[in-house]
């Protein structure tokens, strides 16, 4: 376990970024209780409180499994790979969020692109190639994706008409549950 | 058992004297006189069985037919003589077996072969043969033989008994143990009882066929005595048979209640086989279950300890069918009462599991797989057994705690502690397996805790890893009794050894929970100790263990209204009476796994408790008297300091081989040695010294 190096912290924060914009300082900063910091640690980039940290030095390298939240993992060439675990965190901040209706919830479950037909609401103005963070109607955060059209192209488009890139959800807990740690 | 054991061990050979006697009185034929034919003889009685089954009445030409085509013969019985011995072995063990019944019907039966002894060749033990080979239900109804039988029984009955201990029954076990035990006499008694047997067993077949159906009718009457049951267990000697040849499944279980009923001795209709005490009744009681449900012999006599016959059948009974599905709602991420709604809004018919629990939802039907509805995958529950809940409320840790879980996948009980905190304070959930740690973390995740850390440790190295926790929570490994409705392997594949090894690793596993736990928690200082398991050995006994070699923890209230308490003593072992504290949850009784929870508080350690938990924490499971250290009283330092100055003195000289003077005793002494002894002495004192200061 280390903290991140300046490269790891500015992949990091750049990837968070695309989801959750300037929200990301209440990441960093949190003024409401104890001070959060980054920690790799195999590759993982884990997300968690001090004093938690402060503990969890106790334990072996070797020995150690997960800390706190881990955010996402590092590919070997050195790019960083947000996870569905960051789901809570960017579903907190987000700034564009799309909701699908019932019928489109399993299909982007099962890792499917999110259509124009099972789309529920998206926020105002969302650009092009933004990252988004998927609801079900019941505002329960589903997944993230990007944005495949801005919301006016969006609307031009036909109801088979991909709008969000699948990127995660909650789904692997089940698909990849043997090569998610 | 059964057949394979006889495969595996080959029987003794047959003397040749009893041999000749036989022939003689049988058929004539030659006997094998070497074990190898006995392990093809059992594996072409086999066939001969097979054949017969197939092609009905096969005489014995028939029979050796098919022996001398076999391969197997031929491989396994280099030199052997004819099938025909097999055949005759074939006979005589069923024979035996019939006589077996001494007492009344049993049901008759194919008995594999067995016996090495005594070959039978007279066409009578043919005819016996080819009735035997009926199947198992079906039975020749010979009324002529019936008087006959009833005296041939009684003759027969004697001798073996004599002889062998063993009832005449069924078992090829016990025919092979009789065969090791003595061989003459078994051979004599086969010869003896061959003759008579297939009249008697035709009779038996009979009696037993009148039996099934006077049983159908007279099921009404009430006053056959013992309703026309033996106990062929009992008979056999107590050996164990996987398979009771001849006696449907339908006549174990009706027997088996019977003899529940007789073995809580109400009214006169539980008056059980004359003859036989109630212990007995109460082993034939075991074989049955064990055969009825499919356990080994071990784990039911275990498990019958711990219960009177009808509850103990009722358990059993319980294991048979699966426990209700249940869910916890994750009160990290939403309500029961939303959670209900969303599900039930899925079609899944549920509601609340007891008034014990705040999050427990009972699943009863589900259209949709409960374990992959979009509300599980967003972590708005878990799927966790009502039985795993109990620990984790009788924790009940407070926000803000540090809280170790020693054995945490797949994560149901971390993830409700996590819960329980709020998000607050640190959970260190261990798990000592690699793999499981992988699912552990992903529930973690999907669960929404953020304040677990998940390492992978053998939860022995607590607390050297770190210690100091407020709360422990040990679920420990165990062997899974209580459980197995949900994993029917524990049925069979539990022996004396993994119970013995269970019971000490939970030993050294609840003494590490004890010292990681810190007793100068404001808010805990308490520990769980929890198994899934019914068995004493692993439930009190450990709990006990840990009170004798903690004295500073003592028992609390788990906090958990119902359950059973925990056995106080049990089979003349006696536990510290707080263990009545401790509780214990049945299938049978309150509709969940079997469970047990104890908790712990602990308190400062004392001086001279330190030390001898210092002493004994070298890990062997000796019982040091820790009464006596501990009021210190036992050891007189005075007296002790000379025993030691003469050990250290003693061990430099092994060692080192340095002369060192013994204490003042000595000096007194040394004058009259002043020839070697003072010179060298003083010097090597000082060498001593100097060597001490060294070492």
């Amino acid at each position: 376990m280390r903290p991140l190096t300046e490269d790891e912290t500015k992949a990091v924060f750049e990837k968070l970024a695309n989801y959750i914009g300037k929200n990301l300082v209440h990441l960093i900063d949190r003024d409401e209780d104890d001070a959060y910091c980054f920690r790799l640690h195999r590759d993982r980039v884990y997300y968690l409180p001090l004093p938690m940290l402060h503990l969890a030095t106790s334990i072996a390298r070797p020995n150690l499994v997960s800390l706190g939240t881990c955010l996402g993992k590092f590919s070997k060439s050195g790019k960083f790979k947000l996870g569905i675990t960051a789901l809570d965190y960017l579903a907190k901040y987000a700034k564009y969020k799309v909701w699908i209706k019932q019928p489109g919830e399993l299909p982007f479950l099962y890792g499917n692109h999110v259509v124009k037909a099972h789309l529920g609401r998206v926020t105002e103005d969302t650009p092009e190639h933004q990252g988004v963070v998927v609801y079900n109607m019941s505002d329960v955060p589903l997944g993230f994706g990007v944005t495949a059209r801005s919301t006016l192209d969006t609307r031009k488009l036909d109801p088979t008409g991909i709008i969000v890139f699948h990127q995660a959800d909650v789904g692997e807990f089940l698909r990849d549950e043997d090569t998610m740690f | 058992m059964g057949r394979r054991a006889k495969l595996k061990q080959a029987n003794p050979t047959p003397l040749p004297g009893s041999g000749g006697d036989r022939s003689s009185r049988h058929k004539g034929k030659k006997k094998a006189s070497s074990s190898a034919p006995n392990l093809g003889s059992l594996k072409s009685s086999k066939k001969v069985k097979v054949a017969k089954a197939k092609g009905g009445r096969v005489t014995k030409r028939q029979v050796d037919k098919v022996d001398e085509d076999s391969d197997i013969e031929d491989a396994m019985r280099p030199g052997e003589l004819s099938e025909s011995e097999d055949d005759e072995e074939t006979v005589k063990v069923k024979s035996i077996k019939k006589r077996g019944k001494e007492s009344s019907e049993e049901e008759d039966i194919e008995r594999g072969p067995a016996k090495e002894l005594v070959f039978s060749d007279s066409e009578d033990d043919l005819d016996v043969d080819e009735d035997e080979q009926l199947p198992p239900g079906l039975h020749e109804f010979d009324l002529d033989d019936a008087p006959s039988d009833a005296d041939s029984d009684m003759d027969e009955d004697d001798m073996p008994e004599d002889e062998f201990d063993l009832g005449e029954d069924d078992e090829e076990e016990e025919e092979e143990d009789s065969a090791f035990a003595s061989s003459d006499d078994g051979e004599d008694d086969d010869i003896d009882m061959a003759d008579e047997d297939e009249r008697v067993a035709i009779g038996d077949d009979e009696d037993e066929d009148e039996e099934g159906r006077d049983g159908i009718t007279t099921n009404l009457e009430d006053d056959i005595e013992n309703e026309g049951f033996t106990l062929p267990a009992v008979d056999r000697g107590g050996e164990y048979e996987d398979v009771e040849h001849g006696t449907s499944l339908r006549d174990v279980e009706a027997r088996m209640r019977w003899l529940v009923g007789v073995c809580m001795g109400k009214g006169e209709k539980a008056q059980g086989v004359p003859g036989k005490s109630r212990s007995d009744h109460l082993v034939q009681l075991q074989h049955d279950i064990a055969t009825y449900f499919g356990y080994n012999l071990f784990l039911v006599e275990k498990l019958m300890k711990l219960f009177p016959a009808d509850e103990a059948l009722a358990f059993f009974e319980a294991n048979e069918s699966p426990r209700p599905v249940s869910i916890r709602a994750n009160t990290l991420r939403t309500r029961r009462r939303d959670l209900a709604q969303a599900l039930m809004g899925r079609g899944v018919n549920l509601e609340p599991i007891a008034k014990w629990s705040k999050v427990g939802l009972t699943v009863f039907e589900s259209p949709v797989p409960i374990g992959a509805t979009p509300e599980y995958l967003a972590g708005h529950y878990m799927l966790q057994s009502a039985s795993s809940f109990l620990p984790v409320i009788a924790l009940s840790p407070q926000p803000n705690e540090r809280v170790l879980d020693m054995a945490s996948a797949p994560g149901g009980k971390t993830t409700y502690i996590s819960a329980l905190l709020q998000n607050t304070g640190v959970v260190f959930a261990n798990d000592s397996n690699k793999a499981r740690t992988k699912s552990l973390t992903a529930n973690v995740h999907r669960m929404g805790c953020k304040n677990v850390v998940v390492c992978n440790y053998d939860a022995r190295e607590f607390p050297k890893v770190m210690g100091g926790f407020d709360r422990v929570l040990l679920d420990a490994p165990c062997s899974g009794t209580g459980v197995i409705s949900k994993d029917g392997s524990v049925k069979v594949n539990k022996s004396e050894r993994d119970f013995q090894l269970l019971s000490q690793l939970q030993k050294q596993l609840i003494l590490c929970a004890l010292d990681s736990c810190s007793p100068t928690s404001s808010t805990g200082g308490y520990v769980v100790y929890s198994t899934c398991s019914v068995t004493v050995d692993e439930d009190e006994a450990v709990v006990d263990y840990a009170l004798k070699k903690r004295p500073n923890c003592h028992l609390v209230e788990t906090g958990l209204e119902f359950g059973v308490e925990g056995f106080k003593s049990f089979e003349g072992k006696t536990f510290h009476p707080s263990v009545s504290l401790t509780r214990r949850f049945y299938p049978h009784k309150h509709n969940m796994d079997g469970f047990f929870v104890a908790k712990f508080r602990v308190e400062k350690r004392t001086k001279s408790q330190k030390n001898d938990t210092a002493v004994d924490a070298a890990g062997a499971d000796i019982t040091i008297d820790d009464d006596g250290a501990a009021n210190g009283s036992a050891f007189n330092e005075a007296e002790d300091a000379a025993y030691i100055a003469e050990g250290k003195r003693k061990h430099l000289l092994k060692t080192k081989g340095i002369k060192v003077a013994p204490a003042e005793v000595e000096k007194s002494v040394k004058s009259p040695l002043a020839s070697s002894g003072p010179v060298r002495i003083p010097k090597g004192k000082k060498v001593t010294e100097k060597r001490r200061s060294k070492a």
